[in-house]
């Protein structure tokens, strides 16, 4: 069995074995189990990638390629390059630890892990593929349990979100299949087979008008997930409404799928079209950026607070990525892995509040560092990681940004930078805010002075979560040094 | 005459043994025991359906009346498939409510008539045979669906039915007729030489179309639709959404594609047209249904609709897309039929409010239409998602970049509706669900068949390509 294709096996042992369990003690422990073993293989595949890359120096790795529908020549394709292999390792941290943070999920315990298992298996099944059409189910299957998530086990109007949040994004895949059909029948330009393999797309010369067309298509369906302004809206209601484990998951990893798919599919197939359209998704993504962190300045709940936050930080992904030079699309990356981690980490010390002291208005809130210290003290640590601090994985991707999109000289693009800039101040103003209201000043409430201390799974989970961030913020080269070598091949598509 | 070439025939005369069999039957078995005729009439069709998968040679009789090739033979053990799940959902339904009537053969013989009248109309090698197969596959589900005397609704239902088939089929007549006038012929292979864009043709295409239109139940025809699904009884509702409607589309696809096809510069823009309206108006009606059957009754309008953009290409790619979406739609809709089906039986609850909770009391049924809901909005990995993704990229493969934009913002319309069905049944609680029930064993195997079916198709590849080798055939 091959290394990548164990990523979506494993989960659907776990699932199969969850079908037989009966109660929450053994649904958790299986399903701690299979998600622990998958992150063995991330770290294992990320060892094995170095090696691999040192005598191997195709685009993509551990490549597997079985025909699937030949007909059309869809094949299940699979693979991996420095990029995908960073977000590998990104899912599965995240996978257990909103494992460990569910561990009390006493209603439906078994249907609440399958369904978030199942989630994992789209997100691990679309970083790996190479195929379109593969690519394209993996997407859908991600998306279609959060609506049993966030309507089942969600809180405050959960049918509603849940409802909002995947017509949202189905819709939007809806309109990606329009565009990945039209990549499709334009795959044979230069007189070869029609075919949906990513890598030889990207060898054909699509015609102009045909990459002006599908463009559009192809980056909102995918920016869509990657809450591109105005079509973020799903965005803070799903979050609001999930529970913990499925925002971590959601804002953590699901979005990711955004950047990566414009990445990826989009701009690496479609350079001509990404050049000639990049001004107005600039201008849709600084809004975002903007918007984003000045809307999270006015909300009083943590959650919304939090998803604004995540619209303003995947804005910059999408800014970074259009800004169409190596140092920017590093940043982005980074960022998209650093965003996950720390807003995995925000939900789940959110979550862990909340389920301490049944808020989440931080105007009842205060004095929490006084009677949670733990979970207040790593909200800090969160906070100053969000907002850039040098030591953080949020410093190490923001700098890269900024730096690469000075490096497009016209005014444009120069006042869409400065613009974008001025949210680490504003991002400073709503973390700051919310750590002065909710964890300094007096203790509102006297019932706070017996809140519940934090349990070994929740130590757990948050310490996953916590490391990456200090890590990638003190030794961030051997990563850059990964994502760097994989954008090659995308920049020779825009020459 | 060499009578070995009958064998041509072979489903035909075999269903007609069966329907003859079950003449005798009704009358050699006392009345004490004829609930052993619903048991006799399933394991008799069962064993059709088996034989029709032996190897059979292909050719045309009577001067070409009739013809078989590799495809119309497969179709007619797709249908053979639809109508025994068919019958396994509605076992329980016959033994408990028919049988006491007296009336148990009848409901056989009148729907094994309709299934031969379909045989024939998919075989039909001319005009006269088409109009035969089409008479006989309708008139007999009239009766169907008056079949719950009891039920002041099912009568109407009937009357609807029939009267607005018959109008349907003198439409239809009336355009073949115009047809014959112009190329001289009532024989497919000769009107495919003769037939020419004229007024005259293009006009009775037009009647032609909307006599098939409405089996097919496309917009503007589609008004009977709701009203019979929703009177008739939940088999026959099940039968006309899938048996009935496959068949239709499948005798309209060979015929555009093969006699019609020098007017395709033509009926490409019909198609385009009512292809649009059709989705629109199912899905946006669909929204607003309370009764399952009626609810089911528009979604299955928004799916002739998307069957239309395979019909829209003529080509071979058309044929192999719509022959595999309409088998996947048959295993899907007859998943959700046979839930509704089930519950109304135990319970005689039919709205989507009397779903809600039932995960919590039924997980099982509950899981079967999830999967069905999920197959019929096209969600990965359930066989939906390939059936209208290969009919997409057939449309794209024309060109027809807008039209599957706009099916693709009906498939999201539609996503909604079925997430309603889904959000009563996992994501409400309530205080009088359906309590718990224990179906008998012949509706558990035809729900289980069908989530199989919904399960494996779509990911085994094989069949598609299997189903593309047979459509060489219709060229």
């Amino acid at each position: 069995m091959d290394i990548l294709s164990l990523f979506i096996i494993v989960p659907i042992i776990t699932i199969l074995v969850l079908v037989f369990t009966k109660n929450l003690k053994q649904a958790r422990v299986v399903s701690m189990i299979g998600s622990a073993v998958q992150l063995v293989m991330a770290v294992n595949l990320v060892f094995a990638y170095f090696k691999e890359r040192a005598v191997n120096d195709s685009i993509m790795v551990f490549t597997k390629d079985v025909v699937w529908f030949e007909q059309f020549n869809i094949h299940y394709n699979i693979g991996v390059d420095g990029i995908s292999v960073a977000l590998l390792l990104l899912t599965t941290i995240v996978v257990l630890a909103g494992v460990f943070i569910s561990w009390k999920m006493y209603h439906l315990p078994k249907e609440f892990f399958i369904s978030l298992i199942v989630l994992s298996v789209g997100v691990y099944g679309f970083f790996i593929s190479i195929d379109l059409f593969t690519m394209f189910v993996f997407f859908e299957i991600a998306v279609i349990p959060m609506y049993l998530l966030i309507g089942i086990w969600g809180s405050g109007p959960k049918e509603y979100s849940a409802m909002k949040l995947t017509l949202m994004l189905m819709g939007a895949s809806a309109v990606l299949l329009v565009g990945i059909l039209g990549i499709y029948f334009n795959s044979d330009a230069d007189g070869g087979a029609l075919t949906f393999n990513i890598l030889e797309i990207a060898q054909v010369n699509i015609p102009f008008e045909a990459q002006k067309l599908f463009f559009p298509l192809t980056f909102i369906g995918f920016a869509v997930i990657g809450a591109l302004f105005p079509f973020h809206t799903w965005s803070p209601d799903g979050h609001a409404s999930a529970p913990t484990a499925v925002s971590m998951l959601h804002a953590g990893v699901l979005m990711k799928l955004g950047g990566y798919g414009v990445f990826r599919v989009a701009m690496y197939l479609l350079p001509l079209g990404a050049i000639d359209w990049s001004w107005v998704f600039i201008i849709l993504s600084v809004i975002g950026v903007v918007y984003g962190a000045l809307s999270a300045i006015r909300q009083t709940d943590l959650k919304y607070i939090n998803a604004y936050s995540s619209v303003s930080h995947l804005g910059l992904v999408l800014f970074a990525l259009l800004m169409l030079n190596k140092t920017a699309w590093n940043g982005a990356i980074l960022q998209s892995l650093s965003h996950g981690f720390m807003t995995a980490l925000f939900f789940a010390l959110i979550g862990m509040i909340y389920g301490r002291t049944h808020t989440r208005d931080i105007g009842k809130l205060g004095g929490l560092l006084k009677v949670i210290p733990f979970i207040s003290v790593i909200y800090v640590i969160a906070g100053l990681a969000s907002l850039g601090l040098p030591g953080f994985s949020g410093f190490v991707a923001e700098m890269n940004i900024f730096v690469g999109a000075f490096q497009q000289e016209d005014t444009f693009m120069r006042v869409a930078t400065i613009l974008s800039i001025s949210v680490i101040v504003i991002t400073a103003v709503y973390i700051l805010r919310v750590v002065g209201i909710m964890l300094m000043g007096p203790i509102k409430n006297d019932a706070y002075l017996k809140l519940e201390k934090v349990t070994w799974y929740e130590r757990f989970g948050i310490l996953l979560l916590l490391i990456p961030i200090v890590g990638i913020g003190v030794a961030p080269l051997w990563l850059s040094d990964m994502i760097l070598e994989s954008l090659d091949p995308f920049i020779k598509g825009l020459l | 005459m060499d009578f070995s070439s009958f064998l041509l025939m072979r489903h035909e005369i075999i269903l007609l043994a069966v329907i003859l069999l079950l003449v005798v039957a009704e009358v050699s078995i006392s009345n004490a025991k004829k609930s052993s005729v619903v048991h006799l009439a399933i394991f008799l069709f069962g064993i059709h359906t088996i034989v029709g998968f032996f190897k059979i040679d292909y050719g045309s009789l009577f001067g070409g009346m009739f013809q078989t090739n590799e495809l119309i033979h497969f179709f007619k053990n797709v249908l053979n498939i639809g109508v025994l799940i068919l019958l396994l959902q509605s076992g329980d339904w016959l033994e408990e409510k028919i049988i006491q009537q007296q009336r148990g053969t009848e409901f056989f013989i009148l729907l094994f008539s309709s299934l031969l009248g379909m045989y024939f109309m998919i075989s039909a090698g001319d005009f006269l045979m088409f109009y035969l197969g089409l008479e006989l596959s309708t008139l007999p589900v009239a009766a169907l669906a008056a079949f719950e005397v009891t039920k002041r609704i099912s009568s109407e239902s009937g009357i609807k039915l029939i009267l607005s088939a018959a109008l349907a089929s003198g439409v239809s007549l009336f355009g073949i007729s115009m047809l014959y006038a112009t190329t001289g012929s009532i024989y497919f292979a000769e009107i495919s030489e003769a037939i020419t864009a004229s007024n005259l043709t293009i006009l009775g295409f037009v009647l032609f179309f909307a006599g098939l239109g409405f089996k097919i139940s496309l917009v503007p025809f589609h008004f009977w639709t709701a009203d019979v699904y929703e009177g008739a009884p939940i088999s026959i509702a099940s039968y006309l959404s899938v048996i009935s409607k496959g068949a239709a589309v499948f005798i309209l696809m060979i015929l555009l594609f093969t006699v019609l096809k020098p007017l395709m510069h033509i009926w490409e823009n019909i198609l385009y047209g009512v292809a649009i309206i059709t989705m629109f108006i199912g899905n946006l009606f669909a929204l607003r249904q309370q009764n399952m059957k009626r609810f089911l009754a528009f979604s299955s309008i928004a799916q002739a609709g998307f069957i239309l953009l395979g019909l829209i290409t003529g080509n071979q790619l058309g044929t192999t897309t719509v022959v595999y979406f309409v088998l996947i739609y048959i295993f899907s809709n007859l998943a959700a039929f046979g839930v509704v089906q089930a519950i109304s039986l135990k319970t005689g609850k039919e709205n989507m409010s009397d779903y809600e909770g039932l995960y919590r009391t039924n997980p099982n049924l509950s899981l079967v239409m999830m999967l069905a809901l999920f197959s019929l909005a096209g969600i990965p990995p359930v066989a939906g998602f390939f059936g209208k993704f290969f009919l997409f990229t057939a449309a794209a493969s024309k060109g027809y970049y807008l039209l599957v934009f706009l099916a693709v913002v009906n498939v999201t319309i539609s996503l909604y509706y079925y997430l309603l069905v889904i959000r009563a049944m996992f994501l409400r609680k309530s205080d009088n669900a359906i309590p718990y029930f224990k179906s008998k064993i012949y509706m558990k195997l035809g729900l289980l068949i069908t989530a199989v079916g919904i399960l494996v198709i779509g990911l085994y590849s094989p069949l598609y390509d299997y189903i593309h080798e047979l459509s060489k055939s219709v060229f």
